[in-house]
């Protein structure tokens, strides 16, 4: 009783937030609206039995989404134009959605019930993964084209990020006289360097990981860039470069190595499988933290000297 | 009704709205925050989806699909985030100059 209670207001309570975020005026309610729709899809997936997802969303999902979105805020207008609409246009926007959810609902629910996925193949052939969690095993076993792929779409984001705004803004100087902010810093600093290096360790036996890892270590990267007078990493320093490229370049090398013993593709020996995993999550949780921290654009200058053009 | 039912349903809401927002909103911010519920929507509807065997573990395909569409999302996000920002500033360096030049700096 109390779980169905639970798993209804929940249901109800996403899509509402989501419709609260899209419509109030002030877009920094907005993000803080979207912030708790965040948490809200993080206790979902607590629900469906995804801690991975459950860690990755309040992480990276609601945290460092959340940090970009409020500091986009600083660069925009406080109040979006159009906001102020008729009453006939919010009518006309639940008919739309509540039709297009009418249709998919109906896609979704017509699926064959009985067909029972690929869970089996993969509880199956667990044991020649080298791992004993089941999604670490697909992130980069079963399935490791995906994950290289994505540290690509990874780095090819954070170039283009650095592309468009080719300029870090430095810090501005009063963060650094804030006793409260630094100290907040040291004493973050151990747990978070242990919590990641615990999550990465344990990405083979259960919830975890290299995503999960590097989201956590980014996030201490963050408050770090708030509080202290560390600008974001460079682009430009040789340092920075090899750091981000060593997780694909690690994971390549590995994917690559069987080509020339006769196997295939991303094709682990058994007996190494464990190992070349741990290795490459490693080197994956490098380059993670490193994109997800240059995502993050620094501390905005004071508003006087933003616009350095005559 | 199975719980699995019941948040595939919240997602797929939360698509619709999300894509309806899309339509409805200009503001670049109010787009990537459209965007990004969208998205939501799908993984949650995928997640759900993963439960539909009553019995046993959830299915970890799914799962490890979800994953990396998170981390994708962020970088789009960011990527998003990055051109509004750059938008901002030359419209607003465009209106600084158009406001300074005829009465000089």
């Amino acid at each position: 009783m109390m779980d169905a209670l639970l798993d209804g207001g929940l249901a109800l309570s996403l899509p509402f937030l989501a419709w609260l975020v899209l419509h109030t005026e002030a877009l920094s309610q907005a993000v803080v609206l979207f912030v708790a729709m965040g948490l809200m899809s993080a206790l979902a997936w607590a629900r469906l039995e995804a801690p991975d997802i459950a860690l990755v969303e309040a992480a990276v999902g609601t945290g460092l989404t959340g940090a970009l979105l409020m500091h986009t805020l600083s660069w925009t207008e406080e109040t979006a134009p159009e906001a102020h609409t008729r009453a006939t246009r919010w009518v006309w926007d639940i008919l739309a959605a509540s039709a297009l959810t009418g249709v998919l609902g109906w896609a979704v629910l017509a699926l064959p019930a009985d067909s029972l996925g690929l869970g089996p193949e993969v509880t199956a052939r667990l044991a020649d993964s080298g791992v004993e969690h089941p999604v670490t095993a697909v992130l980069l076993n079963f399935r490791g084209y995906d994950t290289l792929l994505e540290i690509a779409v990874l780095l090819v984001a954070a170039l283009g990020a650095r592309a468009v705004n080719p300029r870090t803004e430095r810090p501005s100087l009063e963060t650094e006289d804030d006793p409260l902010t630094g100290e907040l810093f040291r004493m973050m600093t151990p747990a978070v360097l242990l919590l990641a290096g615990y999550l990465v360790w344990v990405g083979a036996h259960g919830p975890g990981g290299a995503f999960q890892a590097g989201a956590i270590l980014a996030g201490g990267g963050v408050v770090a860039i708030l509080t202290t007078r560390l600008g974001t990493p460079r682009m430009s320093s040789r340092r920075v470069r090899w750091a981000l490229l060593m997780g694909p370049l690690l994971f390549v090398a590995v994917a690559v190595a069987p080509l020339f013993r006769g196997g295939r593709l991303l094709e682990f020996p058994p007996h190494l499988a464990g190992t070349l995993i741990f290795v490459v999550e490693l080197a994956l949780t490098v380059t993670i933290t490193l994109v997800l921290l240059m995502f993050f654009p620094g501390v905005r200058p004071p508003k006087v000297e933003r616009e350095g053009t005559p | 009704m199975s719980s699995w039912v019941l948040y595939a349903l919240s997602g797929m809401a939360m698509f619709s709205v999300g894509l309806v927002g899309l339509f409805a909103h200009r503001h670049v911010v109010k787009r990537i925050l459209a965007s990004n519920i969208m998205g939501s929507g799908v993984l949650l509807v995928l997640v759900a989806l993963a439960r539909r065997v009553p019995s046993g573990a959830p299915d970890p395909i799914p799962h490890a699909l979800v994953l990396t569409g998170i981390v994708v999302s962020v970088s789009s996000t960011a990527l998003g985030v990055a051109l509004a920002r750059r938008i901002s500033r030359l419209q607003s360096t465009e209106s600084d100059s158009s406001r300074s030049s005829p009465e000089g700096p």
